[in-house]
C-alpha cells in the first residue's frame, strides 16, 4: 500500500483532530500528545458520524454525537454506543508532511 | 418541518416496530443530519473540555447530602421536623439522580471514565432505569429527537393525557412500570421497542443489571419486613424511604424540569431549535439538575459537559430563540401548546429568533455534515 501525502504536520494542533478525504474515503488524522501522528477511519462505526468533530484526550477520540470513545492508535472500542473497532492505517512524516498509508 | 402525514394520532403510533418507524426513514427524519450553530472549531475545543474537579465537588455534595439528611430524617423520626428532612432527602435521592444518570451516560461530566461509570450506575438505580437498556435507549433520542417511531423517549406522545402528566409528578405510575420493566428484563425479556434499540449483545448486561437492581429492592423489603416483624412499627417504613421510595415522593423536580425539555415543541423536524427548550431557572435547580436547562445547546452539542452549557449558551445565544425566562414562563407555554395539542397534534410552537440567527433548518452544515454515507 502506498502512502499517500495527507497534509502538513503543522496543520493539525496537538492533541487534535482533522478530517481527510482521500479516494471516496472520510479519515481522521490525529496528533497524539505524544507529539506521534495517527490515522483512523474517519466516520465513528455506531452511527457513522465524522469524528472530526470530536474531543480527543489522551489517546481517545470521542464522538461529538453520541460519546463513544475509541483508541486511536489501534481503534479499540473503549466507550459504547459504538460496538465495531475503528480501522487505523500506519503513518509517518517526512519534511514536515504526514503521510498516511492508505489502501 | 412537521409533516400532517407523519402526525401521530395514538400513543402506538410512537411504537418503534410500528409502522410510523418506517414513515420516519422512508422521509429520511432517521439518522439525518441536523442543524448545528456554527461554532469555531477552537472555542467548541474548549468548550468540550473535560475535567474532574466541578463533578467531584457537586457529587461530594451531593453524597454528603444524602448522607446528612437520611441521619436527620432518622434522628428527627416521630416529629414534624423530620417531613422537611425526608422531603429534602427524597429530591436530592430522586430527582437529582435522573441528571447525574444522564450526564454520566454521556461520559461528559468527569474527566476520568471510571467516574463517570461508577456514578452512573448508582443514579441509574436510583432512578429505576436499568443501566445497560437505557444507555442505547438514550443514543437514540439524541440520533432522532422527537422522531415519532424512532425516540423512545418522547415524553408528551400525543394525545397528551394530562392525568398521566399530572401523576408524573408524585412517581406512582412511572414507579411501578419501572419496576415490572426491570422485574421483566431480568427475566431475561425485552419489548420489541427495547430490542430494537439494545443490541443483542448487550442483552446479557442487561438482564444481569436488572437482577441486581431487583436483588438490592428485594433486600430493603425484607428489612422492611423484618423491622415490622420486630415490632419496629412505622419506623419499619425507614428501609423504604431511604432506598427506592424517593423515587416517588422524591421525584417532582426531575419530572418538573424533564417535561420542560421538548414539551409542545415539534416532532419530526431536524433542527434541535425547533423541538427543544432552553429554560433559564434558579440555581438550586440548575444544581439539582445539572444545567440540563439549556437543552437546545446539549442536544445540539451533546460532547460538551454540564459545567461548561453557560459558556456554550453564550457562545450561540445569538442563533437560539431566546430562552424561556423562568419554569413557571416554560409552564405556560407548554400547557398552552399541549392544550391545542390535544385537539390538533401536528400544532407545535415554533419561537421567533433574532436578527442574528439563520433560518430554522434552512442553512445545513454543508462543510462539516454530522451524517455521511459510504
Amino acid at each position: 500500500m502506498p502512502f499517500v501525502d495527507a497534509c502538513a504536520t503543522e496543520d493539525i494542533e496537538e492533541e487534535d483532530v482533522i478530517r481527510w478525504n482521500h479516494g471516496g474515503h472520510i479519515y481522521a488524522l490525529y496528533h497524539g500528545f505524544d507529539g506521534a501522528f495517527y490515522c483512523t477511519d474517519g466516520l465513528c462505526t455506531h452511527e457513522r458520524v465524522p469524528l472530526s468533530n470530536g474531543l480527543v484526550m489522551d489517546f481517545e477520540i470521542e464522538c461529538p454525537k453520541h460519546n463513544a470513545r475509541f483508541d486511536y492508535r489501534t481503534g479499540k472500542v473503549l466507550r459504547a454506543p459504538a460496538c465495531e473497532p475503528l480501522k487505523t492505517y500506519e503513518t509517518k512524516v517526512e519534511a514536515g508532511r504526514l503521510l498516511v498509508n492508505v489502501p | 418541518m412537521a409533516d400532517a402525514a407523519l402526525a401521530p394520532r395514538t400513543a402506538a403510533d410512537y411504537a418503534l416496530s410500528g409502522p410510523a418507524a418506517d414513515r420516519a426513514v422512508a422521509a429520511g427524519l432517521s439518522a439525518a443530519q441536523w442543524y448545528h450553530s456554527d461554532v469555531p472549531r477552537k472555542t467548541m475545543k474548549a468548550l468540550m473540555q473535560r475535567r474532574d474537579g466541578p463533578a467531584l465537588r457537586d457529587t461530594a455534595l451531593w453524597i454528603a447530602l444524602h448522607i446528612a439528611l437520611a441521619i436527620a430524617g432518622i434522628a428527627l423520626w416521630g416529629t414534624l421536623f423530620a417531613v422537611p428532612v425526608w422531603l429534602a432527602y427524597g429530591v436530592v435521592y430522586g430527582s437529582a439522580c435522573d441528571s447525574r444518570w444522564h450526564e454520566c451516560g454521556h461520559g461528559t461530566a468527569f474527566r476520568t471514565r471510571w467516574m463517570n461509570d461508577v456514578v452512573y450506575q448508582i443514579a441509574s438505580f436510583q432512578i429505576m432505569r436499568n443501566p445497560v437498556s437505557w444507555r442505547w435507549s438514550h443514543a437514540r433520542h439524541h440520533t432522532d429527537t422527537i422522531i415519532v417511531g424512532r425516540d423512545p423517549e418522547i415524553a408528551f406522545m400525543h394525545p397528551v393525557r394530562l392525568a398521566l402528566k399530572a401523576l408524573a409528578f408524585i412517581g406512582i405510575v412511572d414507579t411501578v412500570q419501572s419496576l415490572k420493566t426491570l422485574a421483566r428484563n431480568a427475566a431475561g425479556r425485552f419489548t420489541p421497542d427495547e430490542a430494537d434499540y439494545i443490541p443483542a449483545r448487550e442483552r446479557p448486561n442487561a438482564i444481569f443489571a436488572a437482577r441486581i437492581h431487583m436483588a438490592i429492592y428485594a433486600a430493603t423489603l425484607a428489612a422492611t419486613a423484618t423491622m415490622l416483624a420486630l415490632g419496629f412499627g412505622w419506623q419499619s417504613a425507614i428501609p423504604l424511604l431511604l432506598i427506592g421510595g424517593p423515587r416517588i415522593y422524591g421525584c417532582w423536580h426531575f419530572v418538573m424540569t424533564g417535561l420542560l425539555q421538548h414539551g409542545g415543541l415539534a416532532e419530526n423536524v431536524l433542527d434541535h431549535r425547533l423541538n427543544s427548550r432552553t429554560v433559564l431557572i434558579n440555581p438550586i435547580s440548575r444544581w439539582l439538575y445539572w444545567n440540563m436547562n439549556y437543552h437546545v445547546e446539549h442536544h445540539m452539542f451533546p460532547m460538551v459537559p454540564y459545567y461548561s452549557l453557560p459558556k456554550l449558551h453564550e457562545t450561540i445565544k445569538h442563533d437560539l430563540p431566546a430562552p424561556n425566562t423562568s419554569i413557571w414562563d416554560a409552564y405556560r407555554e407548554v400547557f398552552a401548546a399541549v392544550m391545542i395539542q390535544r385537539r390538533d397534534p401536528t400544532h407545535f410552537i415554533q419561537k421567533a429568533l433574532p436578527p442574528t440567527a439563520k433560518p430554522y433548518c434552512a442553512h445545513l452544515h454543508d462543510t462539516l455534515p454530522e451524517r455521511e454515507r459510504a
